[in-house]
């Protein structure tokens, strides 16, 4: 379970994040929504301690992620994030690139790790690929390459920020597949996205952030179908 | 009025000797090249450090080591510290110079190729549970390197020429420091320093030939 209570997170004079507490359940598909600047993308790496917060809580399966004494190398390998721009490793093979954490933060052994690399790579669809280096990829490639690395250290819990916005628009379907596969498959996920209709689709709740805030949060139905907030409506009238 | 006669013959039979100098000019580079790049790194590592003390050292190192003439370097080295009573040999002196115009000019080429590569990769590194310490290691200093390969070859060649600088201080044993003995015996000055030229020359395209090489073998995407 993922809890965020209260947490405010600014960078320098900017306050990006301001008083925000969501909860998110195991196995629960959540899609935060919301325009440029709302705070989405920060909050997800401030769940992962790849940001400091200012104030507030986030817990993970009740660690206190931004406590002193949290050893955040730990809290990571059960948090599989999943970037805009994809990242991948270009000095590294495609097998290289999801084998390397498994191997050398889980210490399992080569052929252990290649084993599993091997299995995640060919769950989404990359089983060919596998001596390739990156930059022979596709950009939905990549990313699907960025899902099967974060899936190789089987993680709890999927965070996805924006993973299809820098994707051509052709190349966008590959990923979401990928995606509602891994939602199918019970895993609790968090997704910063721009694709409403998928949002729609895969998630349990909806949350549309505005001004670092929560502002709307309920069921897809419910958010996406129904707004009740008039500034919900205006964002999906401009989106969709 | 031109009446000087080329005497190559004994050049070319002093060149068993040349060639051994030759050799240690080469010594004396790889080993500078090899405490240099060791002490850039460790410049670039304090140059990011938040503690001002020892970011303004290693700014200090780089600006002095970039912009003084490399002879002045080796000369303070070896008088300079002379006169404080600290004796080191010709040979120490020149290591010890070079060593700091390498690391001053590496650290420089480090800080830049480090910018090259993108923020993200430690972010990804990082969100994979990977330590610091083995971000760096297995991600972004093999980035690192490649971006940076040949701006260290160009150095390799630049230290093996600088090393001819080592005869101001008195080394007679590498390539300059033989040929100059030769010259100083017979005043065959064209002679000798031609020779002495094409096997710098030669030493220099072999570097930059062999670091072809390994990119090719090293950097396979």
């Amino acid at each position: 379970m993922i809890e965020i209570d209260n947490v405010y997170k600014s960078f320098a004079d900017l306050e990006v994040i301001k008083g925000v507490s969501l909860t998110v359940n195991k196995g629960e598909v959540v899609s935060i929504i919301g325009g440029s600047g709302s705070g989405k993308s920060t909050l997800l790496m401030c769940i992962n301690g790849l940001e400091p917060i200012q104030k507030g809580s986030i817990r993970v399966d009740g660690t206190e992620v931004h406590a002193p004494g949290t050893d955040l190398n730990k809290l990571r390998q059960k948090i599989g994030i999943v970037f805009q721009q994809w990242n991948a490793f270009p000095h590294l093979t495609v097998l290289e690139n999801v084998m390397l954490a498994p191997r050398k933060v889980l210490g399992k052994s080569k052929e252990e790790a290649e084993a599993l690399a091997v299995k995640q790579l060919t769950h989404v669809g990359l089983g060919d690929k596998l001596k390739v280096f990156p930059s022979k990829l596709s950009g939905g490639q990549q990313q699907r390459m960025a899902i099967a690395r974060a899936l190789a250290m089987s993680p709890d819990y999927m965070l996805f920020d924006e993973a299809t916005s820098a994707l051509d628009p052709q190349l966008v379907g590959e990923v979401l597949d990928t995606m509602r596969l891994l939602a199918e498959e019970g895993m609790t996920m968090i997704l910063v996205t721009h694709e409403i209709r998928f949002a729609r689709d895969v998630s349990d709740r909806v949350a549309f952030f505005r001004n670092g805030l929560v502002h709307e949060i309920g069921s897809p139905d419910q958010v996406i179908g129904n707004p009740q907030k008039p500034e919900t409506a205006d964002f999906l009238k401009s989106v969709l | 009025m031109f009446d000087y006669t080329f005497h190559w013959r004994s050049a070319f039979k002093a060149l068993p000797d040349m060639l051994a100098g030759a050799w240690v000019t080469l010594e004396t580079a790889a080993l500078s090249m090899l405490l240099g790049t060791l002490i850039a790194l460790l410049l670039t590592v304090m140059r990011q450090m938040q503690h001002p003390l020892p970011r303004h050292f290693a700014n200090t190192w780089v600006s002095i080591a970039r912009n003084t003439p490399s002879l002045f370097q080796i000369y303070i080295l070896y008088f300079g510290l002379g006169s404080f009573g600290l004796h080191v040999s010709s040979w120490v002196a020149l290591l010890a110079g070079i060593t700091f115009n390498n690391a001053g000019y590496l650290a420089e080429n480090f800080r830049g190729g480090l910018k090259a590569v993108p923020d993200t990769q430690m972010r990804a590194a990082r969100s994979l549970g990977m330590s610091a310490f083995q971000a760096y290691r297995m991600i972004i200093i093999p980035q690192l390197l490649r971006i940076v390969f040949y701006p260290l070859s160009n150095q390799m060649v630049w230290a093996v020429l600088m090393t001819s600088l080592g005869v101001i201080v008195g080394l007679n044993n590498d390539l300059t420091g033989v040929t100059q003995d030769f010259n100083v015996k017979t005043f065959r000055t064209f002679e000798y320093f031609a020779l002495a030229a094409v096997l710098y020359y030669l030493i220099a395209k072999t570097i930059v030939l062999v670091a072809r090489l390994m990119a090719w073998r090293l950097f396979r995407y």
